[in-house]
């Protein structure tokens, strides 16, 4: 994860304590790993999704994640199942080929086996259907109320292949590049929210949780020219394309006539008050090409089952503020803006 | 989508934009007083698609805004109480109060959750039988009978631990006292939600006695274009009058049923409205009758709220005296991160509003 430091942004006030708005993905988790996190640990930057070490000639991609979505079973999948795609996309987007997984799991004295099982399973399940092992892991259990249910932290290493190191920085990237995603977003984070039963309506929304490396495989093979990928998850779309932005220096011009939404997202974001934008997904992922190579790297996503409502949203403009300027559909155009404030805590 | 594909027509809006440039001759300026129009017009990018001599001016239509400090410090003291779980929209989670946030307070381990609803509140209140169930009731007449509805369950189910701290308000007292004071602006784009609760006739007073056209609006690109369309005709023809652009929702008498609700449970009271002071009639309080579900009389010590600060400029801008770009806090101090007033903090303030949705200028 990039970060970067936006006029705005008052570094000299942090928090007494941690509020859930640090953990939301936006402004304030920004802050949070700048000024803890690098400080302590010395990390260089830019921070990316996954880290890229060289060992005698091989580059390695390692990543972490931890999952503690509430409820842990959610329509289109569950914990274990985010837990093993999450890690593999993070691995993926960097233009690596994930090879092999950690878990490590926190659960709750009374959670029933049976759950557990299920979770287990369907993580076996994703980890065969993206190629990857599990291969080692730790479980500790804790008080009843010292956590909730069950949490899951899962590692991941996979090879870089040569050639592909400038794709998690998008060093390479220049004015007039394109944009695309692979499909319609906002349903991982309605899914989940609609899961919960504390709300008062059910909605037909299903997780679009899954493992991209498939897809990313083809959009390789596509084109010479993949400049960057990322995957869209907390903090949605309007945060990556923000994140974007600062990495590289430029500015991003979007359409929003051209961002697939689903009907039943779209409606329950009028009813709520969410822009689609901002929400979390967990199989989309956003792909920067040369310009000229679009058409071909959309085709061959078009061709994938994950890709098949991928669009063109996009291109990388000259813009000396690094702002993402979106055309809305109504012919005006605005600022999209970094997320701010508590956007829905514990959805991946 | 039906009911929001045919409102955001590119072509139509295209059209609209170009006869209000045709037909606009003269500077002119609208006051939106609802705060989902604020957020729909600068969401949509409805500025940039207005001719120069077109403003739109914010008024006190952001219900989070205009709630005082001293609310959100009755909620924080009501969220300390033992056994109590309190209920609130989630826009008043960062609000900050005088001595605290009901953000902080949860991160503190105070027990507050969001609702969509009042009922959903009245539902944990039923799951929770040893618990007081605290409900923020904040809103103006559209979010008020969903409240007066709650209440009423309440009452026939013989509820005991569930409460209500009242913030509703009515809006055309709030109008007229912004027109009292000498606002200046050329028309209305009335409240569309508001309009369908209450009906078009709230807002007669408007032409009658200020000479001002007033539109009610829907919220889709084209409903806004077309409404100011219909401002502009008005004052061309010299023609100002109550209209219904938004009117597959609304009509001259409103919705009846929730009005009996309204009139059963609430009786006016006059109220604080921040950066305007108190409105004569302007709020809405439980009738002796309902009482028993009053929050604020859980609430046994005195808190002493500190008034807002000079530097922040809310109170012109909630009575639309003022742009939040004329304000010296915006954009640099006062950010939807480290929020200053009201209006920097809910979704449909007119400063938080204004920082995410700039135009690129």
């Amino acid at each position: 994860m990039k970060v970067l430091v936006t006029p705005g942004i008052n570094t000299g006030r942090m928090n007494e304590i941690i509020t859930l708005n640090q953990g939301s993905g936006g402004r304030h988790t920004h802050r949070l790993i700048k000024e803890i996190f690098i400080k302590s640990f010395g990390i260089a930057e830019p921070l990316t999704d996954s880290a890229l070490t060289d060992n005698s000639g091989v580059t390695l991609a390692l990543t972490t994640d931890s999952y503690v979505v509430d409820p842990v079973f959610f329509p289109g999948g569950n914990i274990g199942k985010l837990a093993v795609c999450g890690t593999v996309n993070d691995i993926a987007v960097s233009g690596a080929i994930p090879k092999y997984m950690a878990a490590a799991f926190i659960i709750e004295e009374g959670f029933p086996l049976a759950d557990l099982i299920k979770i287990t399973e369907s993580m076996a399940e994703e980890a065969e259907r993206a190629g990857v092992k599990i291969i080692t892991g730790d479980t500790k259990v804790v008080e009843k109320g010292k956590c909730d249910k069950i949490f899951i932290t899962t590692s991941g290493t996979g090879i870089l292949p040569d050639g592909r190191k400038h794709i998690s920085t998008g060093e390479r990237i220049k004015p007039g590049d394109k944009i695309i995603i692979n499909g319609p977003v906002g349903n991982h984070a309605l899914a989940v929210l609609g899961a919960r039963k504390n709300l008062s309506f059910s909605t037909p929304v299903v997780s679009d949780c899954a493992s991209l490396n498939t897809l990313i495989k083809s959009i390789m093979t596509s084109s010479e020219k993949i400049l960057f990928m990322r995957d869209l998850t907390r903090g949605g779309l309007g945060t990556v394309l923000n994140e974007l932005a600062g990495m590289i220096g430029s500015g991003i011009e979007i359409n929003e006539v051209s961002i697939p939404v689903d009907d039943p997202v779209k409606g329950l974001c009028e009813m709520l008050g969410f822009d689609p934008l901002y929400l979390a997904n967990e199989g989309k992922v956003l792909v920067v090409t040369g310009n000229g190579e679009e058409k071909r790297v959309l085709e061959a996503m078009r061709a994938d089952p994950h890709g098949k409502q991928s669009q063109i949203i996009g291109e990388i403009k000259e813009n000396s503020r690094n702002m993402v300027i979106l055309n809305t559909f109504a012919g005006g155009k605005r600022i999209l803006e970094m997320p701010s404030g508590l956007q829905l805590p514990r959805i991946c | 989508m039906k009911y929001i594909d045919e409102y955001r027509d590119e072509v139509l809006i295209r059209k609209l934009a170009v006869r209000i440039r045709e037909s606009a001759v003269q500077d002119l300026a609208f006051m939106e007083v609802c705060g989902g129009h604020t957020s729909a017009i600068h969401r949509f990018g409805i500025p940039s698609l207005l001719p120069g001599n077109i403003s739109l001016i914010s008024g006190p239509g952001c219900p989070v805004c205009v709630t005082g400090r001293d609310f959100i410090d009755k909620a924080v003291v009501l969220c300390r109480m033992e056994n109590t779980i309190l209920t609130t929209f989630g826009d008043l989670i960062r609000v900050p109060g005088s001595f605290s946030s009901l953000e902080k307070e949860k991160s503190e381990g105070a027990d507050i959750r969001i609702v969509f609803s009042a009922l959903e509140a009245l539902d944990i209140a039923r799951k929770n039988p040893g618990k007081n169930i605290v409900f923020l009731a904040i809103g103006f007449e559209t979010t008020a009978p969903g409240t007066a509805v709650t209440v009423q369950q309440a009452n026939m189910d013989k509820f005991n631990n569930f409460y209500i701290l009242s913030a509703h308000k009515v809006m055309p007292p709030a109008m007229e006292a912004i027109l009292n004071e000498g606002v200046k602006i050329n028309g209305f784009i009335c409240p569309g939600h508001v309009a369908a609760v209450t009906g078009s006739s709230i807002f007669d007073f408007i032409p009658d006695r200020y000479n001002l056209g007033c539109v009610i609006t829907g919220f889709e690109p084209i409903d806004i274009l077309q409404s100011i369309m219909m401002l502009v005709q008005q004052i061309n023809n010299k023609t100002p009058q109550v209209e219904i652009q938004y009117n597959r929702a609304v009509t001259r008498s409103g919705n009846l049923i929730a009005l009996e609700y309204l009139k059963r449970i609430f009786e006016p009271c006059d109220a604080y409205w921040r950066g305007i002071g108190i409105i004569k009639g302007s709020g809405l309080k439980l009738r002796k009758e309902f009482d028993r579900f009053d929050a604020g009389k859980l609430i046994t010590s005195d808190i002493r709220s500190i008034e807002d600060d000079g530097s922040c400029i809310c109170g012109e801008i909630l009575r639309g005296m003022k742009r939040p770009d004329d304000c010296p806090l915006f954009p640099l101090v006062c950010t939807p991160d480290n929020p200053v007033g009201a209006c920097m903090v809910s979704n449909e303030g007119a400063c938080n509003t204004w920082y995410k949705y700039r135009k690129d200028e």
